[in-house]
């Protein structure tokens, strides 16, 4: 492991734009390019959004955001202590959302595992949920 | 966020700023509801030139306006999305059901 980083936030929307950009800015150690940059601040903001909306709903409680950097591949790890996932499967189908009066698209996995390479969910229900993601950048 | 309204048109056009996510969203989606009663405007503009971000907030945003305008009868027109912008609207496939124009003008002569 080259280099770690660790933040907690409140499960308050206002730290969505606050994690994705310390998620950013942590990445641009690697001397990413312009597009990676973006995917990486979109997964990100998706993992923190879910934690936020699903995993506490109106109870209140902290999100971890955890960076890690190994050679070019950067791996983060969204996870919060909420309600956690009944059916992970049925959940990161594209379209899937449990909460459709929210307008919620069902989309946050999909674009999570489109602009990162690869990303594994934990959850036990009433305990929480984590979800790690990692990306392997161009070499410059 | 601005908007204006043209009025002899009945559009109301929405210049985003910045960044689309679920903080965003809840405020975005109140005011334009409220300005598409206020006004009686049926079509909507999204001008997101100057919109940097958006998430899959942004998605339900944008779909959940498309529904209310269609029942108005009128439509709703994307402009000139940023490279990430234009990413999430495709992912969703919003650009099978929603146009895309790059300037604001060309969008007046759609609606
Ligand atoms: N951290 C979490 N805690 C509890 N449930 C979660 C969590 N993350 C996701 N889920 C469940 O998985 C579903 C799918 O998540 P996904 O992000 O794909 O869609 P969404 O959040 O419903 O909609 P969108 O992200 O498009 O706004 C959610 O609706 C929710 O039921
Ligand atoms: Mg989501």
């Amino acid at each position: 492991m080259d280099n770690m980083m660790k933040l907690e936030f409140l499960n308050k929307s206002n730290n969505e734009r606050f994690a994705r950009t310390v998620a950013a800015a942590f990445a641009t150690i690697l001397d990413p390019t312009l597009e990676e940059l973006s995917e990486i601040k979109t997964a990100v903001s998706e993992a923190v959004t879910n934690a936020i909306i699903h995993g506490y709903e109106d109870s209140t409680g902290m999100v971890c955001l955890e960076g890690r950097i190994d050679g070019r591949t950067i791996e983060f790890i969204v996870s919060d202590r909420g309600k956690g996932i009944e059916d992970i499967t049925q959940a990161m189908q594209p379209l899937f959302t449990g909460k459709p009066e929210m307008e919620r698209s069902g989309m946050g996995f999909t674009i999570m595992e489109t602009f990162m390479d690869s990303i594994e969910v934990e959850s036990v229900l009433g305990g929480g949920t984590t979800v790690k993601m990692s990306k392997t950048l161009k070499d410059r | 966020m601005r908007m204006k309204l043209i009025g002899q048109m009945h559009v109301l056009v929405v210049e985003m700023e910045e960044e689309l996510d679920h903080h965003i969203a809840q405020n975005v989606r109140e005011i334009i509801d409220k300005e598409l009663k206020r006004t009686n405007a049926i079509n909507l503009v999204f001008d997101f030139r100057n919109l940097s971000f958006m998430d899959s907030s942004g998605i339900g945003v944008i779909i959940g306006r498309y529904k209310i305008v269609k029942i108005l009868g009128g439509s709703v027109i994307i402009v000139s999305p940023q490279p990430q912008v234009r990413r999430i609207i495709e992912m969703a496939g919003i650009h099978k059901i929603i146009k895309i124009t790059n300037t604001l003008d060309n969008a007046l002569k759609m609606v």
